[in-house]
């Protein structure tokens, strides 16, 4: 077990315990964070995706050791109110069919328009290649991409 | 570190009274949404068994069944609150726990919860209507049939009662068992696009899914369950896994294994330094010998579902015989969240929640299980990340349950990623042969033979072209296996569509015509026959389906450099037709959009109508193409999305979807969509390339 200190989404937060645990299991089961889904564990799914210092990264590869000192964002703190412009646009495209990923899809969105405010389709299908739907909503989360990227010129 | 959470609980203060309707239960308990600006709990009135109103006239509509993607959770709502002539504005929803006594078929499958209910629902929204309008009738002295309702007020002449001031009266009024349904004309909210209901807390990662699950002085449990199918554990050593810091218990169930601990990652991490020998019972299983058996099986006579005129002759006087072989592999469901459930299972009584398709029918099997009697079991349904029949099998109910038991403790039971996708219940391996005798330019017979893994009932011998073919013949093999299957979305149809579709194109072909008027030729027959052959579709639905789909994707132009396949299916009682468009990119070709015309009667909410038609299609091309579980010595070769490949974004098409305008008894939409793709697809891939495919996944044989 350590002590390991980092920035959660604006707060300073301290946890205690083992290291090599993976930053996903310590936000879900120890800091009650659940809005970060577990979905495969090796990082294909994209269903973790958070923000470590501004970047789109998988939580369920990264121990939490590896975060110590550094600025991490989750789904939480993207905006709580839902006024980031994806989450407008994820609303007005309705985009969610079961919902369980789209924590992660705004997060690796967020990340894109964060690089590249206006991203081209190549763009936007090659940065959300690593983030599946199983309900296959993709189409809407490319369009709600766009709007969300329109909106904020 | 668990920290207490809020709990709902319901109280029930009613009984029945009049026509079969309950007045239901009230709240109690802090329920967030419910004090949002709504006032205080007390102030609801319950005016049955779905709903509920408080003196600011908001609505508390029960979502009766489970959500898991197909959007329940705002269609049933909005078609009680079209009847009860309410503001959707002020609608709440919240989901219903099982309660057998109050509701009915509380499932998600088969695309039925709309079909089923519908009535139901209606029936629900528009006695509490009455019982708001017989309300204000008795305050102003006047008759009820003097009142007209709109918009969640009761209005007469210049007087006005809103639904908030009429709710604490009309819930102390009696059921009237005469009610009127609306015309289908005056539907206010039905057939109006209204957005997910949980969307706000999804986008902020505030929904609470199963997995989330989190309640005082429990336990995380990881299974380890056999390596292959037909295994038999020999002998275990946990000592390294109870060595592990976190690591509360090892309790061996059956062929199982649990590890209990105080969070998720221990419990897994834990689970892998188990070391348990297995023996296997009989020999191991693998794909190559299922193959083998299911193509002999295709050679013998099977099972004979159904058989009209003389196939025999038929064929022997056919000028072309068209013979092709289709087969389809296992596979998994791969829910984006896993498999899991939190039970708390005490001496005399069990409380479980979580994702569970199926909670009427689980929650009865475990009575034995427990020993615990139904009416103390309660069970809160979370929305799912994912179903597609997956979690209609309470397996993994059971194994929380029983766990719990063991362990004496409540506990949080969670599949890794691997558990979801190698434990089994796959969609069905599956081989067709079809055939059929062309004379004259015409389908003279048609013969099907079907086999498939565990699976009786591998065809559906009314289904089209069943009327539409005077010699016709089905028959079926079912393959004894270890491997476990179960229904998979469009249970059977998700791939006998696929071969059925493609091979009709090949038909049409033989007989020279153009697959669509080859098919409007079938449907005009069988349309003659309807009255004296049995057939589950209706032939001039069909057609008309057909002939809209044609013209939205401009079937008859021939386009430079684009090419089309189509698919026409009578999929879980809607009409689904299908066009692939293809275009070539730098001569290889690509599928770039979909064209999906349905008919599925009423449509509730076009806005999540059209997003099923959408992930419906992405589906079925998604696993026609890349799905595949393969089998050795027992064991599944694909364990996680490294190795088993799911549709991306870059690969799924564009969908263009159209309903048909109908006043017809309204359908399902969780399935329809996904059985016509993989056809539509090969059908437009042959036009592309010259190449007929015959075996999932696509992508074995053809990239694009």
């Amino acid at each position: 077990m350590s002590k390991i200190n980092f920035t959660l989404n604006g707060k300073t937060v301290q946890v205690d315990v083992d290291g090599q645990m993976p930053l996903l299991w310590v936000l879900r089961d120890h800091l009650d964070m659940t809005g970060t889904k577990y979905g495969c564990g090796i990082g294909m799914c994209g269903a973790c995706t958070v923000h470590l210092n501004g970047s789109a990264t998988r939580s369920c590869l990264l121990p939490v050791s590896a975060v110590a000192g550094a600025e991490i964002k989750t789904i939480e703190g993207l905006d709580p109110t839902g006024n980031h412009p994806l989450q407008k646009a994820w609303i007005e495209h309705d985009v969610p069919q079961c919902g369980y990923c789209q924590s992660g899809q705004l997060m690796s969105a967020a990340a894109l328009l964060q690089e590249n405010p206006k991203p081209s389709e190549e763009d936007i299908e090659a940065a959300m290649y690593g983030n599946i739907c199983r309900c296959g909503t993709y189409n809407r989360i490319k369009s709600a991409i766009k709007t969300a990227a329109e909106s904020s010129k | 570190m668990i920290s207490s959470i809020k709990r709902r609980s319901f109280l029930k203060v009613g009984a029945t009274i009049g026509g079969g309707f309950v007045l239901g239960f009230s709240f109690a308990g802090d329920n967030q949404i419910l004090l949002a600006g709504a006032g205080i709990k007390e102030d609801w009135k319950n005016i049955n068994a779905y709903l509920s109103i408080n003196p600011s006239g908001k609505i508390t509509i029960m979502s009766v069944n489970p959500e898991i993607g197909q959007n329940i959770k705002t269609a049933f709502p909005m078609i009680i609150a079209d009847e009860l002539d309410a503001d959707w504005k002020d609608v709440i929803v919240e989901q219903a726990p099982l309660d057998t006594k109050n509701f009915q078929r509380q499932t998600a499958g088969g695309s039925q919860s709309i079909r089923y209910s519908f009535e139901t629902l209606r029936k629900a929204g528009a006695t509490a209507r009455q019982m708001l309008v017989n309300a204000a009738a008795e305050t102003w002295g006047i008759s009820p049939a003097e009142c007209k309702t709109a918009l969640g007020k009761v209005m007469h002449g210049d007087k006005v009662a809103t639904y908030g001031q009429l709710a604490e009266k009309a819930s102390q009024m009696a059921v009237p068992s005469d009610i009127k349904l609306k015309e289908i004309k005056d539907f206010h909210i039905i057939g109006s696009s209204q957005k997910n209901v949980d969307i706000d807390k999804i986008v902020t990662g505030k929904q609470s899914f199963g997995i989330d699950t989190k309640k005082e002085g429990m336990v995380y449990a990881s299974i380890k369950r056999p390596d292959a199918f037909g295994q038999k554990i020999e002998s275990i050593d946990d000592a390294d896994a109870r060595a592990i810091s976190g690591v509360v218990d090892v309790i061996r169930f059956g062929d199982k294994v649990a590890v209990l601990a105080k969070d998720t990652w221990t419990a897994m991490k834990a689970k892998q330094a188990l070391k348990i020998n297995y023996t296997f019972e009989g020999s191991p299983e693998s794909t190559s010998a299922i193959n083998a058996s299911l193509s002999e099986m295709l050679s013998k006579p099977g099972n004979i579902k159904r058989n009209e005129g003389d196939v025999d002759a038929a064929f022997a006087a056919a000028d072309v015989i068209v013979e092709k072989i289709y087969e389809a592999p296992f596979l998994p469901h791969n829910c984006m969240e896993p498999m899991n459930f939190y039970a708390d299972v005490k001496a005399d009584s069990a409380y479980l929640e979580g994702p569970i398709q199926t909670p009427e029918g689980t929650r009865r099997g475990l009575v034995e299980l427990l020993g615990v009697p139904e009416d103390k079991i309660t069970l809160m349904l979370t929305r799912m990340g994912g179903g597609f029949g997956r979690r209609l099998y309470g397996d993994f109910v059971r194994e929380a349950a029983e766990i719990s038991k063991l362990a004496g403790k409540p506990v949080q039971m969670i599949y890794t990623r691997s558990d979801d996708m190698t434990a089994g219940i796959y969609r069905p391996a599956v081989k067709y042969k079809f055939r059929a005798a062309v004379k004259g330019g015409k389908m003279t017979a048609y013969h099907l033979i079907g086999a498939s893994v565990n699976t009786a009932n591998c065809t559906r011998e009314n289904f089209f072209p069943a009327g539409a073919v005077d010699n016709y013949k089905v028959e079926a093999h079912e393959l004894k296996s270890p491997v476990s299957v179960g229904a998979w979305r469009a249970p059977v149809t998700n791939f006998l569509a696929c071969a059925e579709q493609s091979f009709l194109d090949e038909v049409a072909e033989a007989c020279k015509k153009d697959p669509v008027d080859f098919r409007l030729e079938l449907l005009a027959h069988a349309d003659t026959k309807k009255e004296s052959v049995k057939m589950d579709y209706v032939p001039m639905r069909f057609a008309n389906a057909i002939k809209i789909a044609a013209e939205k994707s401009n079937w008859y132009d021939k386009t430079p450099d684009e090419y089309k396949g189509f698919s026409a299916y009578f999929s879980h009682n809607s009409y689904a037709v299908e066009v692939a468009h293809i275009k070539k990119i730098d001569g290889n070709p690509a599928l770039d959009k979909v064209t999906c015309v349905i008919d599925c009667g009423i449509v509730i909410n076009p806005l999540s109508a059209m997003n099923q038609l959408e992930g419906g299609v992405v589906d079925g091309i998604g696993h026609a193409m890349y799905g595949d579980i393969t089998i050795e010595n027992g064991k599944p070769n694909q364990t996680n999305f490294d190795s088993y490949r799911l549709i991306r974004m870059s690969e799924a098409p564009k969908v263009v979807s159209y309903f048909i305008p109908s006043t017809e008894h309204p359908t399902g939409l969780g399935e329809p969509a996904l059985p016509p793709a993989g056809g539509a697809l090969a059908n437009a891939l042959f036009r592309a390339t010259g190449k007929r495919l015959y075996k999932q996944p696509f992508v074995n044989d053809l990239t694009i």
